[in-house]
């Protein structure tokens, strides 16, 4: 059991844990706070894999900027009691079965295609030495070869922003005029 | 001895699961967005597995634009929920059927 395999696991255990707990807490600010710990978990996993530059987006993104917009829209939302005692929907034995059975598809596609997952190893493994340079490869691939989608997605951001504004700001004209 | 990427995929299975059944059977709306989180980031693990079993950068680049999504969607998705509150006083799935008839 080598260190890399004892870190997996841990995470693993960290993120389906906590999620499992956001989907079922009754306190929807419980969710949002084990929703954190199952963000944290995937960060970790990147950090595994080398991926540094992407493990800080994920703390920045997620846990910094959408979990703390979930948090605000919480706070502007009353909970009502029902809501704490009626937490699932009436379908829920029928979405869990349907939910099963993609999963065990999805798991049979996994199970069955193991064998062609056997990458030959790249050229040189990944040492301490090229994982500083990450977030340099990242940056160069995604400003060359990228361009275009990266640019689309910044127009993106930019729609998505004027369409939060636009829908929750209120109208102010029906009480003015 | 490295971890099998079978293993990163069944874990991303195991949490597109969990966020399936949120999805479904939830009735606040939050939650819903925040199970719709978990699946974007079940996508991420793998895009970061075959990253990293095929040596190439192209999935972190992937991933990025996933997480540009994922920001996008939660921003206009509780837009929308303020929005629908507003309106109807409610933010549960079951009591908003505005669409249906």
């Amino acid at each position: 059991m080598s260190i890399d395999s004892i870190l997996f696991y841990l995470f693993a255990v960290i993120i389906l844990g906590s999620a499992i707990m956001t989907i079922t807490r009754r306190n929807v600010v419980h969710s949002a706070i084990w929703l954190i710990g199952a963000l944290v978990g995937v960060a970790g996993l990147y950090l595994l894999q080398g991926a540094e530059f992407l493990a800080g987006v994920q703390i920045i993104v997620y846990v910094g900027g959408i979990t703390v917009l979930f948090l605000f829209v919480i706070m502007l939302v009353p909970v009502r009691e029902e809501a704490l005692t009626h937490r699932f929907s009436n379908q829920k034995w029928i979405a869990v079965f349907c939910s099963v059975v993609v999963f065990v598809i999805l798991l049979a596609f996994v199970v069955h295609g193991v064998g062609s997952l056997d990458f030959p190893a790249g050229d040189e493994p990944i040492e301490l030495g090229s994982l500083t340079k990450n977030s340099e490869e990242v940056g160069y691939v995604l400003f060359s070869e990228y361009l275009l989608p990266f640019e689309l997605a910044s127009i993106l951001l930019l729609v998505a922003i004027i369409g939060a504004v636009v829908m929750s700001k209120t109208r102010n004209s029906e009480t003015e005029g | 001895m490295e971890v099998a990427t079978s293993h990163y995929l069944i874990l991303s299975t195991l949490l597109l699961f969990i966020g399936t059944v949120g999805v479904l059977t939830r009735r606040n709306i939050i939650v819903i967005l925040m199970s719709i989180e978990l699946i974007l980031n079940a996508v991420n693990i793998n895009l970061i597995a075959f990253s990293s079993a095929l040596q190439q950068i192209h999935g972190q680049v992937f991933s990025i634009f996933v997480i540009t999504d994922a920001a996008a969607e939660a921003a206009v998705g509780l837009g929308i929920l303020i929005a629908l509150f507003r309106n109807k006083e409610t933010i549960r799935v079951d009591e908003i059927d505005l669409l249906r008839w």
